[in-house]
């Protein structure tokens, strides 16, 4: 078999097998109620590591990600749905490199 | 039971809209690098409808390039991708379904985009909703990935300039809601950008690394406040 194949299966075990297992075995397993909300705490602090600080550094011009960010924070903040948060602050990304 | 099984894809599908946009530039990018490489167009797509993780493909295709043996490129992949872990484990209560093989085949659709926008969701999670959300986005992955390599990253500059920022904006438009409504999340989300921003800034550590140690420290820490707190109140009392 040729190796690219190889690297790309192995790559795809690995890739899948830290996703399946806390599904499959943890299945109707009760944790101790501290590791428990420690887990229920993991979405927005692991939200918070997504964005920064690498929203900042998407493209060389440090305002780019700043501009993005914050019309995202924006219309986020005063309702908007997700996807209009995300056409808006890639409306206004356009505007503004399509200027400078 | 809030919604009926088969009722909950279509809403899941609209869910993933976001994610599916998001993905389009990042694929493209992906399918050209991969023609660049010498990847050819099968290995390209089979790559994405495999392995389905953006940054380690990425990572792969430089190592490839640079004539890694596959063992250190599988071991690292695996590093890169250990987060998910994390993930599926905060996501175990929420998923509704019974079935072990289902459950497994669900999971394969989990990544950072595809597992906030689940997580962010209100109440349980229908196995129709959940494949929903994951099969709008996988679709999108794969398809833009042989795109990028047939086609190669041709959209106007700016716009694909302007279109990396819409993962970002998405995780902003999940997080934000919550955010208005519980100091608790703000501390939490707070937390974990500064020691994520601190970690990787002062290269303490890689970025795989970083995320998942980041969030467990905040999750860990603002738990341990609040523990505390429950504990003086009933003190009190």
């Amino acid at each position: 078999m040729n190796t690219i194949l190889l690297v790309i299966i192995g790559m795809g075990i690995v890739t899948f097998l830290p996703r399946m297992l806390p599904l499959v075995l943890l299945q109707n397993k009760t944790l101790p109620p501290f590791l428990e909300g420690i887990l229920k705490n993991v979405p927005y602090a692991i939200l918070g590591a997504l964005i920064f600080p690498k929203v900042f550094l998407i493209q060389k011009d440090p305002l780019f990600g700043v501009i993005g960010a914050g019309t995202a924070i924006l219309l986020a903040f005063i309702g908007a749905n997700v996807i209009i948060v995300v056409l808006g602050a890639i409306a206004v990304l356009s505007f503004y490199s399509f200027l400078f | 039971m809030a919604e009926e099984k088969t009722g909950s894809f279509k809403p899941g599908l609209q869910a993933g809209a976001s994610i599916a946009i998001g993905y389009f530039p990042i694929a493209l990018t992906f399918g050209l690098l991969s023609k660049t490489t010498g990847l050819t167009l099968i290995e390209t797509v089979l790559m994405s409808l495999i392995v389905y993780a953006g940054a380690s493909q990425y990572m792969g295709l430089s190592l490839i390039a640079a004539g890694t043996s596959p063992f250190v490129i599988i071991l690292t992949t695996f590093v890169v991708n250990i987060r998910h872990f994390l993930m599926t484990a905060a996501l175990n209560q929420k998923v509704e379904e019974p079935s072990k093989w289902k459950r497994g085949l669900f999971a394969f659709g989990i990544t950072d985009e595809t597992f906030s926008v689940l997580a962010m969701r209100n109440g349980k999670i229908p196995l129709g909703y959940g494949f929903g959300v994951t099969f709008i986005a996988y679709a999108s992955w794969v398809v833009s990935s042989g795109i990028g390599y047939v086609i190669g990253a041709n959209l106007p500059q700016f716009l694909q300039a302007s279109m990396t920022v819409a993962l970002y904006a998405m995780f902003i438009g999940l997080l934000v809601p919550s955010l208005k409504k519980s100091v608790k999340v703000l501390f939490l989300a707070a937390l974990s950008a500064a020691f994520n921003s601190i970690f990787t800034g002062y290269g303490v550590m890689e970025e795989g690394w970083s995320i998942i140690v980041s969030t467990l420290l905040s999750a860990f820490l603002v738990e341990m406040a609040e523990t505390y707190k429950r504990k003086k109140q009933v003190k009190e009392k």
